[in-house]
């Protein structure tokens, strides 16, 4: 995918421990959270993300095998008891290594940790990896040149809702995608409009009640539709009152749905699967992109 | 003089007893859980000057959003006329002056002009509203399970009613400019549509007397009965916005509320040294029975929740953006804050016109026995409902005056959960792997670091090493 890189070299990722043994302390600390750290397609995300992380030389450290769930899908499924637990020892951990800085690529670890640990004591500042990367694109510290070119590529950007509503992030990611020089499309229901996934809320482990569809498959097939230009035959989804958008109709080939959260990224592919759209339409994260931009990819 | 006292006595007797009424809503709305809302006056302001009486969150959706304006602007605006009405009542007839604001001269002019013209829209925008909720078929978020019988009857009462007080104004506004013009004077004002309207009305100074005093007494009465009627009502909201949104939480949406008597006890789990403060007590310092943990009734949520279910509307924003009401799941926001409300009034105070909904096959209710004894979890809200909601505060954000349903749901997971141990069995998969793994899903902690293996980047310097 991307041009033959010259040379590679090994990235022994910086653990907190280790730092902390030596009296250093990073700038930031990466929180990978647990799909992040486990499930196999967003590992490549968490992976592209070191890579710029080390790429811009900053100073960081991830936590490693002391790194705990933050207890977000226990307080969303009414566990208060085991949620408490999870951030208190985790807090713990931060607290001790006197951590005061956090970023990470997951919107659920970002939201718990940013606005629900400082009532446990934990008081950091938290920043969702799509704010980091804007940043290092606006101190041009990432030029996202070098790499693959997303020129006039077709990408639609999923809003996640615990980034987007319950934190009111919607621009930062879209900064990101548009330093990329790609062809954005908005979604209908995009922004604080937007259509969840259909995994928040401690969805993804479990199945959904009846009903007639799967809320991935609505939300895969108002991307796709989006993707394809044909957004105007979606106009009465989900009853939101919108304009028709100007008719004309795209190969869905090479386009690309850009999500930054770890169960968006499982839905909207499952969701790209299920359509038979897998060939055409990929799914990436925010970092993806931009290590894919940046050629850094080994 | 005998009307000025009946319309004392119309008075006195309609305000006692809406005050009365409210104060049957407060307690109800006080039996719920304290929670310190007090603070941040100047943000709270601000808020509701821009969420209610800006109407603000209205604007998303534009055809509406106008239509409820012209009827909201018509209401306030119309309401300085009433004031006039008033004071004519009371003390017009004693000292035998008619329309006691007209000494504004040119203000007064626009301010009848403005009145007459806001009127006749909103009789146009109620007619739109009546269609857009009985054509066949209805907008969609005026359907579903929890809006038939009742609160469908509801919603057309006050359509007709506003109607029915439009038609009142216009009629006294219209025989009173033509028993000026009969009569060869000039009435104070300007009266653009009922200039339009005289040649309707006959000529006679009698019949035009009548229907003048029919007209002021209908309205006015009207008025004083659409009051006393607001509180049976989900039009209670004209009232209730106003301090719901004062009240709603100034917190990032996604910041869920920690459970404070949790806390102490994970405290004293981690920590031995840690004291955990005493429980609270009564005034007489004998124990309270202890609280569960989240809500099974009413009084188990926090008061502001309560408040939300007097604020609502039931206009279904909520549930037409909700993902999982779109894709045909029991789940509908609107139906938990009208179910809270139903509840309230069944187990405490209830208002004049009391009328619990009921659900057809729809809604998969299990059978209720006893209504009395069924609480808002199961015998209203059914865990079905509970467990589609992916917490995405769709509905928090659509919702126009901030109410809040995503809170009451998970407070009634919290009693599922940590009460009744009733969680999806899958949900309760994920909670031992948090607690042995440390993680949601059934991987051995000691390979949470493997993602670094073999790690490579390109060579490429960076930007800032080349610059």
């Amino acid at each position: 995918m991307t041009p033959e890189a010259p040379t590679k070299k090994q990235i022994n990722v910086p653990v907190m421990a280790d730092l902390a043994a030596r009296n250093e302390s990073p700038e930031i600390l990466f929180w990978v959270g647990c799909a992040g750290a486990f499930d196999d397609r967003y590992k490549r995300v968490t992976r592209a993300f070191v890579r710029i992380l080390e790429h811009v030389g900053t100073k960081y450290a991830v936590l490693g095998l002391e790194e705990s769930c933050t207890g977000d899908p226990a307080k969303r499924a009414g566990n208060e008891f085991l949620f408490q637990m999870q951030a208190m020892q985790n807090i713990t951990t931060l607290n001790g290594y006197g951590i005061k800085k956090i970023v990470t690529a997951c919107p659920h670890c970002f939201n718990t940790i940013k606005n629900e640990y400082p009532a446990l004591g934990g008081d950091y500042e938290v920043i969702h990896h799509s704010t980091y990367l804007q940043q290092l694109i606006n101190e041009g510290k990432v030029g996202v040149t070098g790499g693959e070119s997303f020129k006039g590529r077709r990408i639609t950007f999923h809003d996640s809702c615990y980034l987007g509503r319950a934190n009111n992030i919607y621009e930062a990611p879209r900064d990101v995608l548009a330093a990329l020089d790609a062809d954005l499309v908005e979604m209908k229901r995009s922004r604080a409009n937007g259509l969840c996934c259909g995994a928040g809320g401690a969805q993804m482990w479990k199945e959904a009640e009846p009903g007639k569809k799967e809320i991935n498959i609505e939300r895969t097939e108002e991307a796709l539709a989006t993707l394809a230009g044909k957004a105007e035959a979606l106009a009465n989804l989900g009853g939101v009152e919108t304009e028709t958008s100007a008719p004309g109709a795209h190969d869905l080939q090479g386009s690309i749905i850009a999500v930054s959260c770890p169960f968006c990224m499982t839905m909207m592919s499952d969701g790209v699967k299920n359509k038979e759209q897998e060939s055409k339409v990929q799914v990436f994260d925010l970092a993806e992109l931009v290590a894919s931009a940046e050629g850094i990819n080994a | 003089m005998l009307q000025s006292i009946l319309f004392l006595l119309l008075l006195v007797a309609a305000f006692g007893f809406f005050t009365w009424q409210v104060r049957k809503i407060r307690a109800n709305i006080l039996v719920g859980r304290e929670r310190d809302m007090s603070g941040n006056a100047a943000e709270r302001f601000q808020k509701t000057l821009l969420v209610a009486f800006g109407q603000q969150k209205m604007f998303k959706r534009m055809t509406p959003a106008l239509l409820h304006l012209v009827v909201y602007v018509g209401f306030l605006v119309i309401n300085i006329e009433v004031i006039e009405i008033v004071v004519d009542g009371l003390f017009g007839n004693i000292f035998g002056f008619h329309r006691a604001l007209k000494f504004l001269g040119p203000v007064y002019d626009v301010l009848m002009a403005t009145n007459e013209i806001l009127a006749a829209l909103v009789i146009v925008a109620v007619v739109a509203f009546w269609w857009r909720r009985n054509s066949n078929p209805p907008l969609k978020r005026f359907t579903g399970p929890e809006l038939r019988l009742w609160p469908k009857m509801d919603a057309n009462i006050i359509l007709y009613i506003e109607v029915a007080l439009m038609v009142a104004l216009f009629f006294m506004n219209t025989a009173d400019l033509k028993l000026h013009q009969l009569r060869g004077e000039d009435l104070p004002g300007t009266f653009p549509i009922s200039n339009l309207l005289v040649g309707l009305l006959p000529g006679n100074e009698g019949t035009l007397h009548v229907l003048e005093r029919l007209g002021w007494w209908i309205h006015i009465t009207g008025i004083l009965l659409f009051l006393n009627y607001l509180p049976s009502s989900k039009h209670f909201h004209i009232i209730m916005a106003f301090p719901n949104v004062w009240y709603s939480r100034l917190v990032p949406q996604g910041q869920f509320s920690n459970v404070e008597s949790i806390t102490n006890e994970v405290k004293a789990m981690m920590d031995p040294s840690f004291v955990v403060p005493p429980a609270p007590t009564a005034p007489d310092g004998s124990a309270l029975a202890p609280t569960p943990f989240g809500a099974k009734d009413v009084d188990d949520l926090p008061w502001t929740n309560l408040l939300n279910a007097y604020s609502c509307t039931e206009c279904g924003r909520c549930t037409s953006v909700c993902p999982a009401n779109l894709t045909g799941k029991l789940l509908s926001p609107r139906k938990i804050i009208m179910d809270t409300r139903d509840r309230m009034e069944e187990k405490y105070n209830s208002p004049l016109i009391f009328r619990p909904n009921v659900y057809g096959e729809e809604a998969k209710h299990e059978p209720i026995t006893d209504m009395m004894e069924a609480t808002l979890l199961r015998g209203k809200v059914t865990p079905e409902e509970l467990w589609a909601c992916t917490t995405c505060n769709a509905c928090v954000e659509s919702c126009p005056v901030n109410i809040n349903p995503l809170e009451s749901i998970i407070e009634m997971r919290r009693f599922l959960v940590l009460e009744e141990s009733a969680a999806p069995n899958s949900l309760n998969v994920m909670f031992s792997n948090i607690e042995n793994n440390g993680a949601p899903w059934a991987f051995s902690p000691s390979d949470r670091f493997n993602w670094a293996d073999d790690l490579f980047a390109a060579e490429k310097p960076s930007v800032t090493a080349v610059a």
